[in-house]
């Protein structure tokens, strides 16, 4: 196996509530080769977004390291941090509140550019803003428009620009299509992918949707309430999910095909709730229709059930 | 009478400042009764003002329906008085919206807001008998009665489209206008209210229309389907045709290319290239010429008829030898 870019160790991040420690990322190993994708897929709540926050120091971790080209993170300081941040940007999921209304589109782009100093002359940061906006399928003539002149999705495309600017090799894509329209999401969706091609991007992209992350992934990683409940290659999640969780998001996921016997999906009851001070064992367990006794109690270690597809659950498999 | 509701060359335009936004433009379709349509299309096609239309809930002075018949149970919509509305509002339509955080009161409690239908509605009812009967539905959408009590902001996002839906069907209405009710939930939550949605249609035959841009959710609960571009209807047909059927529209293509498949391994998707046109400027002859990768030079000078064989209608040039509606 190639070398990671990114890796993080038992990664963990604790919010203080009042009612006591809320576990949004709890103990996340994961890791991710130069160029590929891994999806983060789980419904609201589980951590996701907080989890690619907390990998780009936008939050601070509780505890764990976070390797990128085998440098933790967290040792830096933030003067070390600024300088690596080139190398780390985000593409935010709302194109309507992540963009500075009074900004044109042109001032967008240019300004991490400026912030990092990488190109000083005037005509020269024009000429690369002009670039970007023609990689990212931008016309040029929006280069002094606002914000509020542009639909969705040219301005998931500024975002895309922007986090470009400074050519960076990892970017967290925190549910980046879910506010668009699909066909222009589909659009989006194959720049970025033609982006990652040319440039050798590596993404942590996530997002609650199985149908676009299965598009987009080389590998998945399923989240249930701050824990990593199952984690695979992109295929073999979608051929043999193990976790019942994961059975449950794939089964609920509406297939734009009739089907004359309407078979019925695998119901989960209830709903997720936040994870205060949670017991040692399976989160899901409440809401698991295969729960059984050993399923408290104890911490569910992920195991090994097949190459790279790992499950924490302690049902054999079926 | 076979139809619930008859929408017949329905025109709705919003006035603003600076410009006219035709939304609506010549909508016709009927629903039969115990049916569910599926109103689908991207933002701005016009599916949502066409379901205010129906409740007459267009903002007012700045949306107005210039043309056009809506007949529903044989009450022409259209020519209602307000106060005629608000007796049919709740009683014989109503609609859940899409945000179940905004459409509830917070200051009031839920069971309240459940019971303020009744108040309104069924008069012959006592306060107990009103009491009552939100128990009963509050169980018939899966919620414990005792919750009737609590507050909006005490539940989570599908409890509170549980109560969204309570309020709706509360005086058992034979037309719901469900406005996109599961795009704001998470997928395993999103299964549990259109099981509900389901149920509850069989159980009181109530005919359903359902918008979203979701066709996965469409095949799975509807019986017909319009899909709607620029104001117009493109495309309708029972879900057969739709999901199954050899011809479409270029946009329905668009449409389909556009969703990542789960069973296929290919890696592009194949979107429609462009935007939807400014619906305040709308382009000449059929309003998709301009991302349509079928287009001849015909299609930007003349407006197409849908064209009908059997229960398939599709508004396209390329099956003009299919039978000419009106």
């Amino acid at each position: 196996m190639a070398t990671p870019i990114l890796e993080t160790r038992n990664l963990t991040k604790y919010f203080k509530t009042a009612r006591g420690n809320l576990h949004a990322v709890d103990d996340i190993n994961l890791s991710i080769e130069k160029g590929k994708t891994l999806g983060v897929v789980g419904e609201s709540g589980c951590g996701k977004s907080t989890l690619g926050r907390v990998i780009l120091r936008l939050i601070e971790a509780t505890g764990g390291e976070i390797l990128f080209e085998g440098k933790d993170l967290r040792t830096l300081n933030a003067r070390q941090m600024e300088g690596m941040r080139q190398q780390l940007q985000i593409i935010f999921q709302d194109p309507f509140s992540s963009l500075n209304p009074r900004l044109s589109v042109s001032e967008i782009i240019t300004d991490p550019i400026r912030t990092n100093k990488l190109l000083t002359g005037k005509a020269e940061i024009q000429e690369r803003v002009v670039e970007l906006m023609h990689t990212v399928g931008l016309s040029d003539r929006f280069i002094n428009a606002y914000p509020h002149e542009l639909d969705g999705g040219r301005r998931q495309r500024i975002g895309v620009a922007r986090a470009l600017a400074l050519n960076p090799k990892f970017i967290v894509c925190d549910e980046p299509v879910s506010a668009l329209d699909v066909s222009i999401q589909a659009q989006i969706l194959n720049l970025m992918m033609d982006l990652q091609e040319q440039r050798e991007l590596t993404y942590l992209f996530i997002t609650h949707d199985m149908s676009v992350v299965k598009h987009i992934s080389n590998q998945i990683m399923v989240m249930y309430m701050g824990q990593c409940v199952e984690v695979s290659p992109t295929e073999e999640l979608f051929e043999q999910p193990m976790h019942p969780y994961t059975q449950a998001l794939l089964s609920a996921i509406p297939v734009p095909k009739l089907q004359r016997d309407r078979k019925r999906r695998h119901l989960v009851r209830g709903e997720v709730t936040s994870p205060v001070n949670p017991l040692p064992g399976c989160r899901f367990a409440a809401r698991c229709p295969h729960a059984r006794p050993e399923c408290t109690g104890e911490v569910i270690p992920l195991t090994e059930r097949g190459p790279g597809h790992f499950v924490s659950c302690v049902l054999p498999v079926r | 009478m076979e139809h619930l509701l008859e929408i017949k060359n329905l025109h709705v335009i919003y006035r603003g400042d600076e410009a006219t936004v035709h939304a609506v433009n010549g909508l016709d379709f009927t629903l039969d009764r115990g049916a569910t349509l599926g109103l689908v299309g991207e933002t701005g096609a016009g599916k949502t003002t066409t379901a205010l239309s129906v409740m007459r809930l267009l903002p007012d002075r700045i949306g107005t329906i210039e043309e056009g018949q809506i007949l529903l149970d044989g009450i022409d919509i259209t020519k209602a008085s307000e106060g005629d509305m608000r007796v049919l509002r709740g009683s014989l339509v109503s609609m859940i919206f899409q945000d179940p955080m905004t459409s509830l009161n917070p200051t009031i409690r839920v069971g309240e807001q459940v019971g303020e239908v009744l108040e309104l509605h069924r008069k012959d009812l006592s306060k107990e008998e009103i009491e009552k009967k939100v128990d009963e539905i509050f169980q018939l959408v899966g919620l414990p009665a005792e919750r009737k009590m609590d507050y909006p902001h005490q539940f989570s996002g599908g409890m509170r489209q549980r109560i969204v839906i309570a309020i709706a069907l509360a005086c058992e209405p034979k037309l719901l206008l469900a406005d996109e009710p599961t795009t704001a939930l998470d997928v395993t939550i999103q299964a549990q209210v259109l099981d509900l949605m389901q149920e509850l249609k069989e159980k009181l035959n109530t005919s359903t229309i359902l918008i979203t841009h979701d066709l996965g959710i469409v095949a799975e609960t509807c019986d017909q389907v319009a899909i709607m571009y620029a104001g117009e209807i493109i495309e309708i047909g029972l879900a057969e045709d739709i999901f199954e059927a050899e011809d479409h529209h270029p946009y329905t293509v668009g449409l389909f290319g556009s969703i990542p498949d789960l069973s296929k391994k290919e890696r592009r998707l194949h979107p429609i290239d462009g935007m939807m046109p400014d619906p305040s400027d709308l382009p000449s002859g059929c309003k998709f010429h301009t991302r349509c990768p079928r287009a001849a030079e015909q299609c930007s000078l003349q407006a197409q008829p849908l064209y009908q064989r059997g229960t398939h209608g599709i508004r396209c040039r390329l099956y003009a030898d299919w039978e000419k509606q009106q």
